[in-house]
């Protein structure tokens, strides 16, 4: 082993190198430049940044315009959860309520922000267009149990969603329109 | 003549010198079947799927949905001469096929038939078929609970276009249907395959299903003023390829990829229908047939489909009491012990009971059956009595135990030289179709096992006059509520008062709150082991969900009990190492393990017991005469 080693002598400093004054000048150089230049850095809480679309922050729940429930609970988003973070029970809507033709929404529905890992493939697997993953990025809270999200807090956090295909209004008036034949 | 699709089937069958089978073709292979089999049945023993909606192999055959079309051909014969038209290219008989295709459900094996299934032009027709049922069919799989396990969804990604061409509005039909108390139907879903109306009217026997209006309007309904009520109503849900027909009690409950299937027996009836049980982290979530051409074919009945309900009941026992207190599962077996041993001036008496027993393991097996009868009566032979002359203790075995843990009763009432050891008989209607008249899984089970030498009564009074006579001051009751028994009388307020109860059961009873010792044990969905059904077929089930962190298998309270009763250390007591006991010491159960048991079961010799008084009429698959002494 010892043959293959090969000692590099360290080049001596010269009289100016070793006054330092180069290396503070440069140093000092450096600085100066960040003095004029443009701020890179941000007041952090109270300035955010600017959020690129197609972040992936915290997984939400969205309703749509009409105040109804987008999510169905077809259990896709658990089933395909890499981290198994998502947990629903699934439950049937109110018969007799304006939804009834729904038939079917989540009972209970919680996200584990502790096992999350903003992959986004439940935004992805979602038929129903009601999970989005959004620009919310810090989560803080006192207790572990702060960031098991239920269902009002998905829901707080996703707000609505504007929506253009309105299927299940849809839906509703074929149902009381009739066969169309 | 209908053959079972199982693999490996037709190399059985060319084996055997059968002058019914015929030899077909399907997709250029040759295969031998039975003459008349059905022509799905055929190409699925060769692994060739012919898609199909409405036939179903236990119902008849209506052809109505189309999706089974195959291309046909039959060897060609001269019409003069009726000699085969021989091909000059190939040296083989030129094979005439039909122009149009065929479905295959409808088409019987015959000699020579041909049969193609990978024809461009059954891709197309399969494709016309699909989309013609996707047409009116919602787009609400995310809802629907039969995504997952819908052969409509399937046969859509497997043979469908891939892309719909239709615009126009979706019929609209009635949703949210209650056919019945447990079945809930959504029209719009159903492709009219009409598997469910067959099905009630050829097994159910209550045709109030069928199809209203025609064309695009046809529609499934009841009956006006029926609805589907009987006891088989959910095997429709089971049968039906799309999500129709649903049932209410697992309506929106769980989707079915998450679930996993145990296979296990229902335990209502001696019909010992097998199950499969549905079960996520612990939970049970429905209960369906799992097919056995021998016992149930591919049906069960509902009543069967709820017992999962039990696991988690309110009055389930999950902790050991003592004298109504909490305790531990050693505590409550110490206390157990104490009340069941007899006084120590006794002691020596007592002990030769156990050994009686012990020496017999050595004997033949036909001494051994006259022991394990002579053992399992003690009050039919004075023998025993006189043995332990001072013995106060009566045992009240179940026959919805299992054959392991009547085996180990039968030990442990040897053991304890019992006064008497009763098995609570339950008795009701038969059905004629999957619930007999003895509503104990296992009584069988007792007889093969030496537990029970009589066929066991249904109400409890002699025990009752016994306890009235001082005869019997304790009583250990194995799974059953002494104050109720069965179906009939049990004992009365003033009897169980004058009695030291040790309760072994999974749910709290009548007799509970009175009992001096209570062990919590586990339900049928929590553990393994075996029944005997009332073919004498020996049937296997399998734990889907762990018991309450208290409760214990019955197998391991019953060991326990054994030891402190017989004074040695506690033996392992798994279903295994029961299994090898039982294999030495019963005849008909010798050389077999619980792992060699088939799914579909094993048939055991039941004629020692063919003069028994049993209670059960004609059933599916089975004829009380020729069924008990087959």
């Amino acid at each position: 082993m010892s043959a293959t080693v090969k000692v590099l002598e360290r080049r001596p400093l010269s009289f100016l190198q070793r006054t330092y004054l180069p290396g503070v000048l440069a140093g000092m150089r450096t600085t100066l430049r960040h003095m004029v230049a443009p701020k890179i850095t941000m007041e952090y809480p109270e300035q955010r940044p600017p959020i690129p679309s197609g972040y992936r922050g915290v997984p939400t729940l969205v309703k749509d315009p009409h105040g109804r429930e987008k999510c169905v609970s077809c259990q896709l988003c658990e089933f395909v959860c890499p981290p198994k973070a998502i947990r629903i029970a699934p439950g049937a809507i109110d018969a007799t309520g304006p939804n009834a033709h729904v038939e079917k929404a989540p009972k209970e529905f919680e996200i584990d922000m502790l096992r999350c890992i903003y992959c986004g493939l439940c935004q992805e697997v979602c038929p129903e267009e009601a999970i989005w993953l959004q620009n919310i990025y810090s989560l803080s809270g006192y207790a572990r149990a702060d960031f098991v999200h239920k269902k009002e807090k998905l829901y707080e956090l996703g707000g609505t969603l504007p929506d253009r295909h309105h299927k299940w209004d849809k839906k509703k008036a074929a149902e009381e329109a009739g066969n169309a034949h | 003549m209908r053959i079972r699709a199982i693999r490996g089937l037709p190399f059985l069958m060319s084996q055997l010198p059968n002058p019914d089978l015929v030899t077909v073709n399907i997709d250029g292979r040759d295969i031998a079947v039975p003459k008349g089999t059905n022509m799905i049945e055929a190409a699925a023993l060769l692994g060739i799927e012919v898609p199909h909606f409405c036939y179903h192999p236990k119902l008849t055959v209506s052809g109505n949905c189309r999706m089974c079309l195959v291309e046909m051909g039959l060897p060609a014969v001269d019409p003069a001469t009726k000699q085969p038209v021989m091909d000059a290219a190939t040296g083989k008989q030129r094979v005439n096929w039909m122009p149009k295709p065929q479905i295959a459900c409808f088409t019987n094996a015959t000699p020579g038939l041909h049969i193609r299934t990978t024809t461009p032009q059954i891709k197309e027709a399969r494709e016309g078929v699909m989309e013609f049922l996707l047409v009116n069919h919602p787009l609400d799989c995310p809802i629907c609970d039969q995504a997952g396990e819908c052969k409509l969804q399937e046969q859509a990604a497997d043979y469908g276009r891939g892309f719909s061409r239709f615009i126009e509005p979706k019929n609209v039909k009635p949703k949210r249907t209650e056919l019945g108390p447990r079945v809930t139907l959504d029209d719009e879903r159903c492709i009219l395959c009409s598997r469910c109306i067959r099905f009630t009217k050829e097994i159910a026997k209550q045709d109030v299903l069928g199809f209203v209006d025609r064309g695009s309007y046809s529609t499934l309904t009841c009956y006006p003023g029926r609805e589907l009520n009987h006891n088989y109503s959910l095997n429709t849900v089971d049968i039906c390829p799309v999500g129709a027909l649903t049932s209410t009690d697992f309506r929106f409950k769980m989707r079915v990829w998450f679930l996993k299937t145990t296979p296990s027996i229902d335990t209502e009836s001696s019909v010992g229908a097998n199950t499969e049980l549905w079960a996520r982290e612990g939970v049970i979530y429905r209960i369906t047939p799992r097919r056995n051409d021998e016992v149930n074919d591919t049906w069960m009945p509902d009543s069967g489909r709820l017992l999962y309900k039990q696991v988690a009941a309110g009055n389930r026992l999950k902790q050991a009491l003592v004298n109504g207190q909490l305790a531990s599962f050693e505590e409550a077996i110490a206390a157990a012990v104490a009340l069941l041993k007899p006084e120590s001036s006794e002691l020596g008496a007592r002990n030769s009971a156990p050994a009686a027993v012990a020496s017999s393991n050595q004997q033949s097996p036909i001494e051994n059956r006259k022991s394990i009868a002579a053992a399992a009566a003690p009050t039919a032979n004075p023998q025993s009595t006189l043995r332990t002359p001072q013995s106060r203790v009566a045992l009240v075995a179940s026959g919805r135990q299992s054959v392991e843990e009547q085996y180990l009763t039968r030990k442990f009432s040897a053991a304890l030289g019992a006064v008497r050891t009763d098995l609570v008989g339950r008795v009701g209607q038969g059905d004629e179709l999957l619930v007999s008249a003895d509503r104990n899984p296992n009584v069988r089970g007792a007889l093969v096992t030496g537990l029970l030498k009589e066929y066991p009564k249904t109400e409890l009074t002699a025990l009752g006059a016994a306890i009235d006579a001082g005869s019997v001051t304790t009583v250990i009751a194995f799974g059953e509520d002494l104050a109720s028994a069965g179906l009939t009388a049990g004992l009365t307020a003033g009897q169980l008062a004058k009695i030291a109860l040790i309760e072994v059961g999974t749910h709290s009873t009548g007799a509970t709150a009175g009992a001096k010792v209570v062990l919590p044990a586990f339900t049928v969905f929590e553990k393994r082991g075996s029944f005997i059904n009332q073919q004498f077929r020996l049937q296997k089930f399998q734990a889907a969900v762990p018991g309450p962190a208290q409760a214990s298998d019955d197998l391991a309270i019953l060991s326990a009990l054994l030891a402190g009763i017989s004074g040695t250390s506690l033996a392992s007591a798994d279903v295994d190492s029961v299994w090898a006991e039982l294999a030495k010491q019963v005849p008909v159960l010798a050389g077999l393990t619980w792992s060699a048991i088939p799914a579909t079961g094993k048939l055991l010799d039941g004629s020692d017991w063919s003069t028994l008084p049993f209670v059960e009429g004609e059933t599916l698959h089975f004829k009380p005469a020729a069924g008990a002494s087959k």
